[in-house]
């Protein structure tokens, strides 16, 4: 499970490289996110899924999972879910949870 | 070849399409390439996004939830056969693992969502299926199970 990691000040974005977050990978996603996010101490994460074409409740959970260990000094925020993801987060009202955007927030207008 | 061809719909009607049976190994993996498989087969074509989506979301979570629960303790097959009709597309799978606990459905209640420490990671297969489907039944035939249903086709 590829993820690509960049640092903007405060944020840390993480952009998955893979279309599918599911039962196959979703482990090894919890796993990598873990690793990545333990790298850095930047306090917002931001998790751009616009390359995620399909989630399911494994990914779901694991998605979860990250918020919930980054939780209580870290935050999780998501950006770019695409219309199946936006419908799983929307039928479990996991969009009433999460910071959705439609793009990766700019980081750089909020410094300071 | 005629010049006067009549334009071809770009997706044959439904009650010619002929029903999509697959067998695949109850693996993740698998169950990834065999959702892929249906939605590159032309069986949905013309279908609108609510129903690939839902198709989608419900045919994976009933997938690997035999891969990790009927097949938990030793390997087996799956077999579906889907036939998209005007009603929509009509599911069947069978599997040859263990029977439901009960010998029934998990309910799959709404989990309400708390504070972020109590938040679910799990739990939420079943009520996206029910969410989506109708005429969900389950039956334990010959050491088999049986589980169908519908994803409606709100076009129809």
């Amino acid at each position: 499970m590829e993820l690509l990691a960049k640092e903007r000040g405060a944020m840390l974005v993480i952009r998955t490289t893979q279309d599918r977050i599911d039962a196959a990978s979703a482990i090894q996603f919890k796993d990598r996110m873990r690793d990545i996010t333990g790298a850095s101490a930047a306090p917002r994460v931001v998790l751009d899924m616009s390359n995620v074409a399909f989630l399911d409740s494994s990914g779901l959970g694991a998605v979860v999972a990250v918020l919930k260990a980054l939780a209580p000094d870290r935050t999780l925020e998501l950006s770019g879910l695409t219309p199946t993801v936006q419908k799983v987060f929307r039928l479990t009202r996991m969009d009433t949870i999460f910071t959705i955007h439609d793009a990766v927030p700019d980081g750089l207008r909020n410094v300071g | 070849m005629s010049p006067w061809q009549p334009a071809r719909s770009p997706a044959a009607p439904r009650k010619h399409r002929p029903p999509l049976r697959l067998t695949l190994p109850g693996t993740t993996d698998a169950v990834r390439h065999a959702l892929l498989e249906i939605f590159a087969s032309g069986l949905l074509d013309g279908s609108s996004d609510n129903l690939l989506s839902s198709a989608e979301i419900v045919l994976a979570e009933v997938l690997n939830n035999i891969v990790e629960h009927a097949y938990a303790a030793r390997a087996g097959d799956i077999r579906l056969l889907l036939s998209h009709t005007e009603t929509g597309l009509v599911c069947k799978v069978m599997d040859s693992g263990t029977a439901m606990p009960g010998l029934c459905l998990p309910k799959g209640d709404f989990q309400p969502l708390g504070q972020t420490a109590d938040l679910p990671e799990g739990g939420f297969g079943w009520f996206l299926i029910r969410s989506l489907v109708t005429e969900l039944t389950y039956q334990r035939i010959d050491g088999e199970n049986r589980l169908s249903f519908i994803l409606p086709d709100e076009q129809s």
